[in-house]
């Protein structure tokens, strides 16, 4: 087993809203969490919107507060308890953690040069000293993302969505970070660009020897470069495995329900999958018991009762429901 | 089989301060009843715009050519869309015989005014209805599309409603007036895969119910595959291929199709290496000359690719493509 770079213990994340003084409700993001994220992998993280993978994500960059567990970072050269970290240590953690947004229209800002934006982490964190040592940094980073040179005038109105990813991609590597968090970072790009994007990042991983945490909603994205899947609901640990045990057996009604609402490419194979009706419940008014019981068509009494815990079967296959045995039996039959 | 809607030589240009932009280019297609088109094609190829002219709803600066001709036939006889002029004239195109819905349903509701309101206002401008009736009409439609508690969320604002919900709604409030033809922008586009699942087959019902011709854009194979019944393929302008759903997809003809389906992430097969097409697509003030796809087609038959347009060929009788590539067999 090689070395884990994030281990996150019973990790929650809790916003206070609203009510008065005496009445303040907590709302659960993440609940009770617990995944270690091997160095060098590609650590996959999917579920439908408000499932908590975002929250997850901040938490581990400790960007969003941590209210219950914690998490451990350690690369070897340090070893940060993120839930207690200083102020220093968190300063050094920011070189060493990184993120890449969703939107790479948005996330640049519009008056300033490629070179700039992407120079930009280099000069906050005071990572070189000269002028001409942060040219040259940002002039191999850019070429690692294949972009032109000749483009680092220019400003970010004049690139295509997939150049302003691959320009966002650059800024988070600048200061050579260990652990990068892409958050659905190829959900707005076309098919085409998404594969460049996704060739590049997995490209940029093996050469420099990063982990990533992808967030997506797109399974079939998720298979084609994650090496291990974790899947959440309602800010739980549904399911997690190694991406092909996942993908060739799940065992969670709600991964099964998601594998099931991938559009199919073959146009005769429609509507037989099993589709999961309603949606995901607000995080304010959570269901008791199993939190997919409302919509999982196999639900009885007891997991309108009692909270599944993530069962763990010692080949890396985690997944936290009363009945996943029984489900699969027919099946394997 | 009957004809819906007609498009003949649809050419259309933008007046900038660049110059004119050419947006669509000779493009021409036909839509029967209870037909859906998918109309595929990256960012900038050119399908909103197209599906947009069908409601005569570009900008003030679209140029269309004086052999551009989109005709719908409606009950009372064909409409030449591109001839209306006055907001009476365009209400049949706009919300009467033709529908739109959109990629972002936030963006499309009025966020001051509650959702049945809304939906009152519009049924009343295209039919004629007391205010009484037009809520009914609104509840029960919003009651099809799969809302729960309708009369309740018929005084509900957009923001209270969830996204999935919201797309729903809008579903219902342009499926309201009962039109003919339903233009669909990306309406699956920002929804989670469950949630696009939910809304694919409800639009796979309506259209059995209420037999309509739907054009149906998105960038995702998949879900063309799921819903329409032919596809048309756009590139800065172009249509380079069409034909009937299963032709194109397992049988695509032009490399650019080609290379889309080749760039699609595939369950089936984890090892398969993605194959993005090289290059972005181009400026539309930078258009290539001869055949536009030839600054990144990996297949190119030489010099006449950037010189000569290519024209369109059959396949069969309904698979159409324009590639040098099958000069010969035309020939």
């Amino acid at each position: 087993m090689s070395d884990v770079l994030i281990r996150a213990k019973g990790l929650s994340v809790g916003f206070p809203i609203g009510g008065g003084m005496f009445n303040k409700q907590i709302l659960k993001a993440v609940d009770n969490v617990s995944l270690d994220i091997e160095k060098g992998s590609f650590f996959g993280l999917v579920g439908e919107s408000g499932s908590g993978k975002t929250t997850l994500g901040r938490a581990l960059l400790k960007a969003a507060p941590i209210t219950g567990g914690g998490a451990h970072y350690s690369d070897g050269e340090v070893d940060y308890d993120l839930e207690n970290i200083s102020k220093e240590q968190l300063k050094d953690y920011r070189k060493r953690a990184q993120l890449i947004f969703q939107d790479p229209y948005a996330a640049l800002s519009p008056r300033m040069t490629v070179r700039d934006i992407i120079a930009e982490p280099l000069e906050v964190m005071g990572l070189t000293k000269t002028r001409a040592e942060t040219d040259a940094r940002v002039r191999e980073i850019a070429a690692k993302c294949r972009l032109n040179l000749e483009h680092l005038r220019r400003f970010p109105h004049a690139f295509s969505g997939g150049q302003r990813q691959r320009i966002s991609i650059a800024r988070a590597l600048v200061s050579a970070p260990k652990f990068i968090v892409a958050d659905e970072s190829v959900a707005a790009l076309d098919v085409s660009i998404q594969a460049d994007v996704l060739n590049l990042l997995k490209q940029i991983q093996s050469d420099m020897g990063l982990t990533f945490m992808f967030i997506s909603h797109d399974l079939s994205v998720v298979a084609h470069t994650c090496d291990h899947v974790a899947v959440m609901y309602l800010g739980r640990l549904v399911e997690t495995a190694p991406t092909r045990k996942l993908f060739a057996a799940p065992r969670h009604p709600y991964t099964k329900a998601l594998f099931s609402a991938i559009p199919s490419l073959d146009p005769d194979d429609r509507g037989t999958a099993q589709k999961l009706t309603g949606e995901i419940p607000s995080p304010t008014n959570q269901p008791s018991g199993c939190k997919f019981h409302t919509r999982c068509p196999f639900a009885i009494d007891h997991c309108k009762q009692v909270e599944p815990k993530l069962e763990t079967d010692g080949s890396g296959h985690d997944v936290s429901c009363h009945r996943w045995k029984e489900l699969m039996a027919p099946e394997a039959a | 089989m009957t004809a819906l809607i007609d498009v003949k030589n649809l050419t259309l240009k933008f007046r900038t301060d660049e110059g004119l932009i050419t947006a669509v280019d000779n493009v021409s297609f036909s839509l029967n009843k209870g037909e859906v088109m998918g109309l595929v094609g990256e960012s900038g190829s050119g399908k909103s715009v197209t599906a947009k002219a069908l409601m005569h709803l570009n900008a003030k600066n679209a140029v269309y050519s004086p052999e551009s001709r989109i005709t719908l036939h409606n009950d009372k006889g064909p409409v030449d869309v591109l001839s209306l002029r006055t907001p009476r004239e365009l209400n049949i195109v706009r919300g009467g015989a033709v529908s739109m819905i959109f990629q972002e349903p936030m963006a499309s509701f009025a966020p001051a005014i509650t959702i049945g309101k809304q939906m009152v206002e519009q049924l009343q401008l295209h039919g004629n209805y007391t205010k009484e009736q037009a809520k009914k009409i609104s509840v029960e439609m919003l009651d099809r599309v799969g809302i729960s508690d309708a009369a309740r969320r018929f005084d509900q604002y957009a923001f209270e409603l969830s996204g999935g919900m919201r797309q729903r709604a809008m579903i219902a409030m342009a499926l309201s007036t009962k039109p003919k033809l339903l233009i669909a922008d990306e309406p699956t586009t920002a929804l989670d895969v469950t949630i696009q699942a939910q809304v694919i087959d409800l639009m796979k019902d309506l259209v059995s119910e209420f037999h309509m011709g739907i054009v149906f854009i998105t960038h995702d194979l998949g879900v063309v595959a799921q819903t329409a019944d032919k596809v048309n393929v756009m590139y800065l302008g172009r249509m380079i291929e069409e034909g009937p759903v299963r032709e194109v997809i397992r049988n695509p003809k032009h490399p650019y199709t080609q290379g889309l389906l080749a760039a699609l992430p595939k369950l089936e097969d984890l090892d398969a290496p993605l194959t993005p097409v090289p290059g972005d697509i181009p400026s539309p003030l930078e258009r290539p000359s001869g055949c536009v796809f030839h600054t990144r087609c990996s297949q190119i038959v030489g010099d006449v690719c950037r010189h000569t347009e290519p024209s369109e060929k059959s396949i069969d009788t309904t698979h159409k493509v324009s590639c040098h590539i099958y000069d010969e067999v035309s020939a």
